[in-house]
């Protein structure tokens, strides 16, 4: 039984009837979020992600495969479903401009059931939360792009929901905002454990900030899917450190470093086009793993140099991206059309 | 307790729901939906202008071509009435067939699929708060239209004029639930679609002059427009003295429009379910930049 997991997907599988040829949106995805996981889709405009959360959250039918959300079938349980999950998109302008910003979150607590003082007594809640106290009785047609996704946000929050969508939550916000907006998931991920989050998006901070296990997805299928963590290391299983020194080693120099025991390879940073300036030397080392770097530092110190820098050179999500796809994000040749 | 709400124990409990949740659900969820339109009357003041004193020329231009003619003086009291009526079926044009178009726009419809409640209740919530709003401006135009022109109104059975309102609302707001489905399915231009059926419900429902002027179609008008046979009753029943005949007994148009009632607020859930499967099997019809 899959009622364990708060997603689960087997094959899904979405076709759009599309001229002239239909367009595969979704290419047989399979995955399992569990319960209290925050997960994230990246992946480029196109690449399938919001055809997905409109799966997921009871829009869209599969052309084929299944999925369930908090163990309910997405095709013939919607009414569970709908109980349990709620949903915020970047760039919504979802409510009516002539309410208030608290006239319009108690409306829509409404269409969640919630009695009128509990809904009001959320609404006032989710307002602090989120900042918007100043603008409570000001009405939703003059807020900001960043406030407005703020009301949003505690929108989706109204129910409490169990397995919460943001897709693309932080599209077409500045800086600060969109920082704001992440600071408050995780806000609502310490303070409501075992709820679930499925986030969509195409930057990779956001990403590595909010999620517990990323899958990578483009042009319907996932590539790749872990922790940032595992991700990095599965274009790059080596630790790489960049060493800065007062001067070279003595005593067999830089080859005495790469013949340490855990140490692939030691070179100069120089030769990478990557100096370290004229009166410092930069080494470029590559280990086993991390532990070895204990040794590094010693045999570095006993050849008489002195240790000025240490940087861990790791892959970034793009680095990932590009290895796994041949191309960067702004290379995209999507079909968001149509997903 | 925290911050953020109650936490419950897990999402398969939090999922099973009482029936008398569900129905509260609903009624809370259609009394959400009719508040935009109710709050709206204290909000945007410039419908006195748009909702009443426009409708008020409209009228008066009849008024003028009625005494010009020296038609009955009842013709004025139809006009009058009949431009009230108006200000419903307006509503129910713009403010409830064209509405879901609009909400696929902003993006509200996807949220409305993604909650808990049906989406009759969200087209029960606008007709609501639809006829809450236009009832104020239908009283202030009745209201002007009579003392400035004076009409006399001879209501013998205020109870059973009351009843034909309702029962005349009904099937109107049905129409409207109905058509808001339709709009949807049918085409992405509800603003032309509203345009289309805005003036030949003016002719066919009698709204300027007593239907039995166009005696031939009467009949046939009778037996489809919640409008025509509403005023129609509502006529005889504010001009009990009048000369003028209706179309059919009050009694037998009562029939009529419960009928209709029943009819358009059936067929309104029959396409809602049709548009709720065709948006999930299609996909372009919930989400709002396709």
């Amino acid at each position: 039984m899959p009622d364990e997991l708060a997603i689960r997907a087997r094959g899904v599988t979405r076709v759009y009837k599309a001229k002239p040829q239909p367009v595969t949106a979704l290419g047989g995805v399979d995955l399992d979020v569990r319960p209290g996981e925050y997960f994230g889709l990246l992946g480029p405009n196109g690449a399938g992600k919001t055809t997905l959360i409109k799966i997921l959250t009871t829009l869209l039918l599969p052309s084929a495969g299944t999925a369930h959300v908090a163990g309910f079938d997405v095709v013939t349980e919607t009414a569970k479903i709908r109980r349990v999950i709620n949903m915020v998109s970047g760039g919504e302008q979802s409510g009516y401009g002539l309410l208030t910003t608290r006239e319009q979150l108690w409306m829509f607590s409404q269409f969640y059931g919630l009695p009128q003082r509990e809904g009001w007594r959320r609404v006032d809640e989710l307002i602090e939360i989120t900042g918007l106290v100043e603008q409570r009785d000001q009405k939703v047609r003059t807020l900001s792009t960043g406030q407005r996704q703020k009301l949003n946000f505690a929108r989706g929050l109204l129910n409490d929901p169990w397995v919460l969508f943001l897709d693309e939550p932080t599209l077409g916000l500045d800086v600060a905002a969109a920082r704001e907006l992440r600071d408050h998931t995780l806000s609502w991920k310490a303070a409501a454990p075992g709820r679930t989050l499925l986030l969509t998006t195409h930057y990779m901070v956001e990403a590595e900030q909010l999620c517990d296990r990323i899958a990578i997805v483009d042009r319907g299928r996932i590539l790749a899917l872990g922790t940032p963590e595992q991700l990095r290391r599965s274009v790059q299983a080596e630790s790489i450190f960049r060493i800065e020194l007062d001067q070279l080693p003595q005593n067999g120099g830089i080859a005495a470093i790469a013949s340490l025991p855990g140490v692939l390879s030691a070179v100069h940073a120089d030769e990478d086009g990557d100096g370290a300036g004229s009166d410092r030397v930069a080494l470029k080392v590559a280990l086993e793993d991390d532990s070895a770097l204990t040794s590094v530092i010693t045999a570095v110190a006993a050849r008489g140099s002195q240790l000025v820098g240490l940087a861990k050179s790791e892959p970034s999500l793009e680095d990932v991206f590009v290895e796994l796809v041949g191309r960067g994000f702004g290379d995209e040749d999507g079909v968001e059309s149509a997903s | 307790m925290t911050r953020f709400g109650a936490v419950a124990t897990n999402a398969r409990d939090a999922a099973e729901w009482s029936t008398g949740r569900v129905v509260r659900t609903n009624l809370r969820a259609i009394f959400g939906r009719a508040y935009p339109r109710i709050i709206g009357l204290t909000r945007e003041p410039s419908w006195v202008f748009f909702e009443i004193v426009l409708p008020f020329l409209a009228v008066s231009a009849f008024v003028f071509v009625y005494r010009a003619l020296e038609a009955p003086e009842e013709y004025i009291g139809f006009v009058v009435l009949g431009g009230a009526v108006t200000a419903f079926w307006l509503n129910v044009v713009w403010m409830m067939a064209a509405q879901f178009y609009w909400e696929k726009d902003q993006g509200n419809l996807e949220l409305y699929f993604t909650a808990p409640m049906h989406l009759m209740s969200i087209l029960a919530g606008m007709a609501i708060g639809g006829l809450v709003l236009t009832s104020s401006r239908a009283l202030a135009v009745i209201g002007i239209g009579s003392l400035v022109y004076g009409v006399t109104y001879d209501v013998q059975e205020p109870f059973a004029l009351a009843g034909v309102f309702l029962l005349t609302m009904i099937p109107l707001y049905g129409m409207g639930m109905l058509f808001a489905s339709l709009f949807l399915l049918w085409g992405r231009e509800a603003y032309h679609l509203a345009e289309l059926l805005q003036e030949p419900i003016y002719f066919l429902g009698g709204v300027n002059f007593p239907l039995q002027a166009i005696s031939a179609v009467a009949g046939v008008v009778i037996a489809t427009l919640p409008l025509a046979v509403g005023l129609d009753a509502m006529r005889q029943l504010a001009f009990s003295s009048s000369p003028v005949e209706g179309v059919l007994p009050v009694q037998t148009e009562a029939i009529i429009l419960a009928a209709m009632g029943v009819l358009f607020l059936v067929g309104a859930r029959l396409a809602l379910r049709y548009l709720e499967e065709l948006a999930r099997r299609e996909g372009r019809l919930t989400l709002r930049w396709q």
